[in-house]
């Protein structure tokens, strides 16, 4: 049980499904904790922390936190502090994406065209997985990649863990895969149209986002990959170049024609090994 | 021994009603102080963390509340703000204003913001996209998790994600 285990058992997968939030949450577990009582300790934790952000924060629940306050029955302070958290930094992404992230967005189903409601489900997500990852992080010796529907936050507890290799899905094919992006330690978020019934629409114009089929955000934080895949899809056709005006994002877009555009967001002098395995797969005739 | 008791059951009934003076109207929390959203116990069995992660704490009674006088009266159309308290959170203090007009929330204003210096310091660890061939079936990429736009829950029992899933590998 202690000890290092043989490479084997530890890179062996044990995976776990539950839906939640009304998405299926989907957690890969790699080494010593990956199959024991503590893991199962921890997945329940993240659950049930889950769930509780769900009482809180869920707009289709007319009775939540969030649903109340956006009535304007209840205030902020008769919230549980993490509303004002993430109120903030919604705040923020609104003012970074030149407002087409926001968390007031048009009523769709009212007589009033300039109705607003409080929907900050666009950082929720991001922010309460970022959340619930700390408590699979705290398992030592253990390695995860945890998904809610697609937007993810992978950790290698050793510098001799391969890397999670995250597919990113094809936006036209959604049973094959565009692209790899291997993740040691780190989030992956993807916005687009596919499986939604419903657009993703630019909050400053309030109409349907057109212009890109999807975008996938590479960064150290869910939180702010998730609010930034979805400002840059609100972008449109000036979603890379938006991604460009942000500090270290790293993101591919896929645009409608299934040409795609890399965003590097590392600093230039990271290492040129890297480079170098680059140059293997790129396809110049894909990158724009 | 039972001065010791004495000593805790009265430090802990200042602490509750210390966080209990806000919590008239709030119907979320539970049991007495109003509870941060799922805070759960340290994970058992070889974890060694100390404790539960920190979570963010309401500092009462401090950053003026200004017009906040609790539930709003029904029936009230004109525009209000609301101004909340600060509340510590894991990247600094945070202050929200709401703007409530005819029961719908119009505007969310920040008056403090948390540093997020944090944040700006995290190391990106990972790789940049690879393309993968055309031929390359999902397969054969190897890939561990799928990354693509939300799958809600009716739709993930076709998609990739529900495969691996299902494959249990």
């Amino acid at each position: 049980m202690n000890g290092a285990l043989d490479r084997g058992t530890y890179r062996r997968l044990h995976r776990r499904v539950k839906h939640v939030m009304g998405m299926p949450l989907s957690l890969a577990l790699r080494g010593r904790h990956a199959a024991d009582r503590a893991g199962d300790a921890a997945w329940s934790a993240v659950l049930d922390q889950l769930r509780e952000v769900d009482r809180v924060f869920s707009t289709y629940r007319p009775d939540s936190a969030v649903s109340r306050l956006g009535r304007g029955e209840i205030t902020v302070d008769d919230c549980p502090p993490e509303v004002a958290e993430v109120l903030a930094l919604g705040r923020e992404a609104q003012r970074r994406s030149g407002g087409a992230f926001s968390v007031v967005l048009p009523a769709s189903d009212d007589g009033d065209p300039g109705a607003t409601v409080l929907d900050p489900s666009g950082v929720v997500k991001g922010w309460a997985v970022e959340r619930a990852s700390r408590l699979l992080a705290a398992l030592p010796g253990t390695d995860f990649c945890l998904s809610a529907g697609g937007d993810m936050v992978c950790h290698t507890a050793s510098s001799t863990s391969p890397a999670w290799r995250v597919g990113i899905e094809h936006p036209d094919d959604v049973q094959t895969v565009i692209a790899v992006v291997p993740v040691r330690n780190g989030a992956v978020a993807t916005s687009g149209t596919a499986h939604r019934g419903r657009h993703l629409f630019d909050a400053r114009t309030g109409r349907a986002s057109e212009g890109v089929a999807s975008i996938t955000v590479i960064g150290p934080s869910l939180t702010t990959a998730d609010i930034d895949a979805t400002a840059a899809y609100a972008h449109g056709p000036d979603a890379a170049a938006w991604l460009r005006s942000q500090p270290g994002r790293t993101a591919l877009v896929v645009w409608p024609d299934a040409t795609t555009t890399l965003v590097d967001g590392r600093r230039p002098s990271h290492d040129a090994r890297t480079r170098q395995a680059l140059h293997h797969f790129t396809r110049e005739r894909s990158i724009r | 021994m039972r001065r010791i008791v004495i000593w805790l059951a009265s430090t802990v009934t200042v602490v509750v009603l210390l966080f209990g003076y806000h919590t008239s109207t709030d119907q979320t929390s539970t049991a007495g102080p109003r509870s941060s959203v799922g805070v759960t116990p340290a994970p058992a069995g070889g974890s060694s963390t100390s404790g539960s992660p920190p979570h963010p704490s309401r500092s009462p009674a401090s950053g003026g509340a200004s017009t906040s006088s609790g539930s709003s009266s029904g029936g009230s159309t004109a525009p209000r703000t609301y101004t909340g308290s600060v509340a510590q959170t894991r990247w600094g203090p945070v202050q929200v204003e709401i703007s409530v007009a005819d029961h719908k929330v119009t505007d969310v204003t920040v008056v403090q913001e948390p540093n997020g210096n944090q944040r700006d310091a995290e190391i990106n660890d990972s790789a940049l996209p690879i393309l993968v061939q055309e031929t390359m079936s999902a397969q054969s990429a190897n890939i561990d998790m799928v990354s693509g736009a939300t799958v809600t829950s009716d739709g993930y029992v076709r998609s990739l994600q529900g495969a691996l899933d299902e494959a249990r590998i």
